[in-house]
């Protein structure tokens, strides 16, 4: 499978998602600059961490705006495999592909640290390898990761099964003083209706290898590559958009 | 023509900004701080002289990019 990564200016964490997808996963992947009006037939687009544009304005807001992201948007639109990760995440919410909006965090503090979620739904493409209701261990870094959205509006997102992770204590269980940034109802990934484009502030490409300690976050690459492979058999090779 | 645009986090949103300048004020000896929103403000100058115009067009720019309108509320103010 083809996967993409985009690099903003101020992307950090671009290389850690392109080591664990290609060195990892053994997967075909290139980097998409911002400035590309095209996906370059990728099956899958990360937008990773960092401070896109310098977070001017919002965190992701000029980002939302870049020719990259109308080529990521099409994407979208056709079905086609999205993540973003952290100010990936604020990039998709920016750019609407995904509702609600990011806060600075409740506390003002920028969190650094290992946190606990759980897996709201296993019949996503970036979930499949997970089971609704196991807890994953996975590390933030963040100063706005606080999920907003208006009552009505995340009383929609529940309704509609969207909430993918929630921030939740080490034993799996609902816990305010998890939720280290102060998300509404503790929301930590989301994914839109169709299931294709998913946002979460955690960093699984920091947790993808057991040299690092950790691999609770591979399941969630591993997910979307098999995903991305099961499309390419079903749509025959060339079937690729 | 001039014009200024001021972003405000929605009243009903927590401000952990606003927050913390009111706490700071009060640390420094302001005590009859109730609350601070702390927000953004652009001066813009535009090509135009229609003010109805320019007032359009500057709401169309705080939908568009310069507030969240999930999280923000905004105002346009033609100066003088």
């Amino acid at each position: 499978m083809k996967c993409g990564v985009v690099v903003f200016p101020g992307s950090n964490c671009d290389h850690d998602v392109y080591h664990v997808l290609k060195h990892v996963l053994e997967q075909e992947v290139a980097f998409l600059w911002h400035e590309d009006d095209t996906v370059k037939g990728c099956d899958l687009v990360v937008l990773p961490g960092g401070f896109a544009y310098g977070d001017y304005l919002r965190a992701g807001a000029l980002a939302a705006l870049s020719p990259v992201v109308g080529a990521v948007r099409r994407h979208a639109e056709a079905g086609g495999l999205v993540l973003g990760i952290c100010n990936g995440f604020q990039v998709l919410l920016e750019a609407a592909l995904l509702p609600g909006a990011m806060r600075k965090n409740r506390d003002r503090r920028f969190h650094c640290r290992d946190v606990y979620l759980k897996v709201e739904r296993d019949d996503l493409p970036f979930t499949r390898r997970l089971r609704t209701g196991q807890v994953l261990r996975l590390p933030i870094a963040h100063g706005e990761g606080n999920y907003e959205d208006s009552s009505a509006a995340l009383d929609r997102l529940e309704a509609a099964r969207q909430v993918v992770f929630r921030y939740v204590s080490p034993a799996g269980e609902a816990d305010d003083a998890w939720n280290w940034n102060g998300a509404a109802r503790a929301i930590a990934g989301i994914a839109n209706e169709r299931g294709n484009v998913v946002g979460m502030m955690p960093h699984p490409e920091r947790a993808s290898e057991a040299v690092l300690g950790n691999t609770d976050g591979l399941a969630v690459f591993a997910s979307a590559v098999e995903s991305g492979a099961r499309t390419l058999a079903m749509s025959g090779a060339g079937g690729r958009r | 023509m001039k014009a200024r645009v001021t972003v405000y986090p929605r009243r009903e949103i927590l401000d952990p900004q606003g927050k913390a300048i009111r706490n700071a004020l009060e640390r420094v000896g302001f005590a009859g701080v109730e609350d601070v929103r702390a927000g953004k403000s652009f001066e813009i100058r535009l090509g135009t002289d229609d003010p109805a115009a320019a007032d359009r067009e500057l709401k169309q720019m705080c939908e568009r990019l310069l507030a969240n309108t999930v999280v923000e509320d905004y105002s346009v103010e033609i100066l003088p």
